[in-house]
């Protein structure tokens, strides 16, 4: 669970300062799956590196599943990083020159895993996100599809509490995002993951159940979704 | 992360830009490399100074004339000071306990002939006991004895250099060859010692009073007495050296006159403080041929630091991944430290090698003596591996300090 209140970040910038966040407060239950919306400046970056403990908030309190992190060290920060929250990024970031299955390892890696049991984890998330037969690719021999799903296998790996996503679909055709949001939904009504995607689309935003519009820095509306497109479906249907 | 999976990434790392891997840790390989093969001549020097000149005989004294320089009195040093054939029987007579043998000796260059072979040579008149001052072995024919001094015997016994460059191909012993138009038989060869400090095989010896009486004319008289260019002494023991050497100073310092004021007109040379004046000189040539090739490595350092920056900033995405997926600041700096580290070695085990291989070379063909030792290979190794280190901390805190986010936001 995740509960933010009176969250703000500021940054300097030349003689003053500029809020990114000004006062943002709400609470993600454990098996949610939202979607963070605002157009770019809008803080929504900010919030997602606070929430995936990639930095700290200049005031307000965060607390994870209990936990403050608010006033957590860079040492304590990593590994909450790695044991609760798993990224995917709109670029991948994937590891190149490197196969599918270390990739994914990576993070295993970091948390201390022993060689058979990182393998053997890897082996079994890559076929949650049905790349069996890609394991030993590197990612330049993968379409960006194929990448997005090392990537999301690569954050499953280490059963996070929270998946974030920051714009998973920003680098793919629309064919492909649908099959990664498709892919999102499962793993969230399948094993009650917690997802949360960052975007600015509102169409890969009404993929979830709610939906937090922010703006300036301040959240504008938070509401629960009641036109969840199921990815798969005609895109055609949706318009109306 | 354990530290041989450090290394394997370090190791791909490397080899996903393999030239510019190898041009970087080419400083490394020729500073080390430097270091290794100027260190192996360098003690190769002192080994070969040492070697040469315990060949000549152990516990040598080597008394010869000459005024200390920078005594009182200069002017008087102009005067040219001699030791006497005299001074070598009064020795001789008076020093039985310690010494095994004492020799004089007197020597003089002098047109060699043979044939059509001609050559100018050093002509060394000297006593039988010669051949046991200086260890010299005959390989055919014998050496002078006391009955060729005492009748005035025309014989040489020649350097193996000499014979070879007379002779040629025909056999030395039982020819007489000329010396400065003086026909001498030659009665024996000498081993070759090979080319060194002070090496018999370029010397004619003859006996010194065949040389006094029949070679060397006016050249060896002085107030006319005969005059010999060195004494050496082979004592029995190394303790009683300093007595020795006390003694003969006594002895001669009386024969000549001199009041206590006087500086002595002769140097007595102990062969231990030749070995350490020596020494002492060719370690200073070492350590300063090492320095210079120090600052090679110390160059190839900060190449090492200069790409390993440049690396740094192109994966700072990847650095930025590393961190969201888990790694502390510490798993950081310790992989970047790794991938110098082994940059550093990897140079460090190459230059080695072609230090060893360069220091072969050397000694195979002869040019230049060179001893590799395991405390050089050892030094070098280390150096490599704190240049490693040194140079490698500050990209390595670069990397580790990157703030994530921004990191993972760089394009």
């Amino acid at each position: 669970m995740i509960h933010v209140e009176s969250l703000t970040k500021t940054f300097p910038m030349g003689d003053g300062e500029v809020y990114a966040l000004n006062g943002t407060t709400f609470t993600i239950d454990q098996g949610e799956m939202v979607a963070i919306m605002g157009p770019s400046g809008s803080g929504k970056s900010t919030l997602m590196s606070i929430i995936g403990c990639l930095d700290v908030p200049s005031s307000g309190t965060y607390s994870l599943d209990g936990v403050a992190i608010e006033n957590m060290d860079d040492t304590q920060l990593a590994e909450i990083r790695g044991r609760k929250i798993g990224f995917v990024f709109q670029q991948f970031n994937l590891l190149s020159r490197t196969s599918a299955l270390e990739n994914v390892m990576l993070p295993l890696t970091y948390a201390g895993a022993r060689g058979a049991e990182r393998h053997e984890r890897a082996l079994k998330v890559l076929e949650r996100v049905g790349l069996s037969d890609r394991t030993h690719h590197t990612p330049s021999e993968l379409s960006g599809g194929q990448q997005q799903r090392v990537a999301i296998a690569r954050a499953l790996v280490n059963e996070p509490a929270i998946l974030l996503a920051d714009e998973p679909t920003g680098a793919l055709d629309s064919k492909t995002g649908v099959e990664i949001m498709d892919l999102f939904q499962r793993l969230h009504s399948e094993n009650g993951q917690t997802v949360i995607l960052v975007t600015h689309d509102p169409y890969i935003a009404r993929h979830t159940d709610r939906i937090i519009q922010l703006s300036d820095g301040k959240i504008l509306s938070d509401e629960v979704n009641h036109h969840k497109i199921l990815a798969g479906t005609p895109r055609a249907e949706e318009v109306v | 992360m354990l530290l041989s999976e450090n290394f394997r990434v370090a190791l791909r790392a490397l080899l996903a830009n393999k030239l510019r891997s190898v041009l970087t840790i080419l400083g490394i390989v020729i500073g080390v490399a430097t270091v290794v093969a100027l260190l192996s001549i360098g003690q190769g020097a002192t080994a070969s100074i040492t070697s040469q000149i315990r060949s000549g005989g152990s516990n040598l004294l080597n008394i010869s004339p000459g005024r200390q320089q920078g005594v009182p009195g200069g002017g008087e040093s102009r005067q040219s000071s001699h030791l006497y054939y005299a001074d070598y029987e009064l020795l001789q007579r008076t020093l039985t306990d310690n010494i095994s043998v004492i020799v004089p000796m007197s020597q003089s260059s002098y047109t060699i002939k043979f044939g059509d072979q001609s050559f100018t040579d050093n002509v060394s008149g000297t006593a039988a006991a010669e051949q046991n001052v200086r260890s010299l072995v005959v390989t055919n024919g014998r050496f002078l004895t006391d009955g060729d001094n005492k009748s005035d015997a025309l014989v040489a016994v020649l350097g193996s250099q000499v014979a070879s460059d007379l002779f040629g191909s025909v056999r030395p012993v039982g020819n007489a060859i000329s010396i400065n138009g003086v026909k001498f038989m030659v009665v024996g060869i000498l081993q070759s010692k090979g080319a060194s400090f002070g090496s018999p095989d370029d010397i004619v010896f003859i006996p010194i009073q065949t040389g006094y009486n029949k070679l060397f004319g006016e050249t060896s008289t002085f107030d006319g007495k005969q005059t010999i260019n060195n004494i050496v002494i082979s004592v029995k023991t190394t303790d009683a050296m300093d007595t020795v050497s006390a003694e003969a100073t006594y002895l001669l310092r009386h024969s000549h006159n001199l009041k206590p004021s006087d500086a002595a007109d002769f140097n007595i040379m102990n062969q231990t403080d030749l070995l350490n004046t020596l020494n002492s000189v060719t370690q200073t040539l070492t350590i300063f041929l090492g320095a210079i090739a120090g600052i090679s490595l110390l160059v190839g350092g900060i190449g090492i630091m200069n790409i390993m920056l440049v690396s740094v900033t192109e994966r700072t995405r990847e650095i930025g991944l590393r961190k969201a997926v888990g790694a502390t600041r510490n798993q950081i700096l310790v992989q970047f430290l790794i991938e110098t580290v082994t940059l550093s070695l990897l140079g460090g085990i190459i230059g080695i090698l072609l230090g060893v291989l360069t220091a072969t070379i050397f000694k195979a063909t002869g040019l230049i003596a060179s001893v590799v030792t395991i405390s050089s290979i050892l030094m070098a190794f280390g150096f490599a591996l704190a240049i490693g280190i040194f140079f490698g901390l500050y990209p390595a805190f670069r990397a580790a300090n990157l703030h994530p986010m921004e990191a993972l936001r760089y394009e």
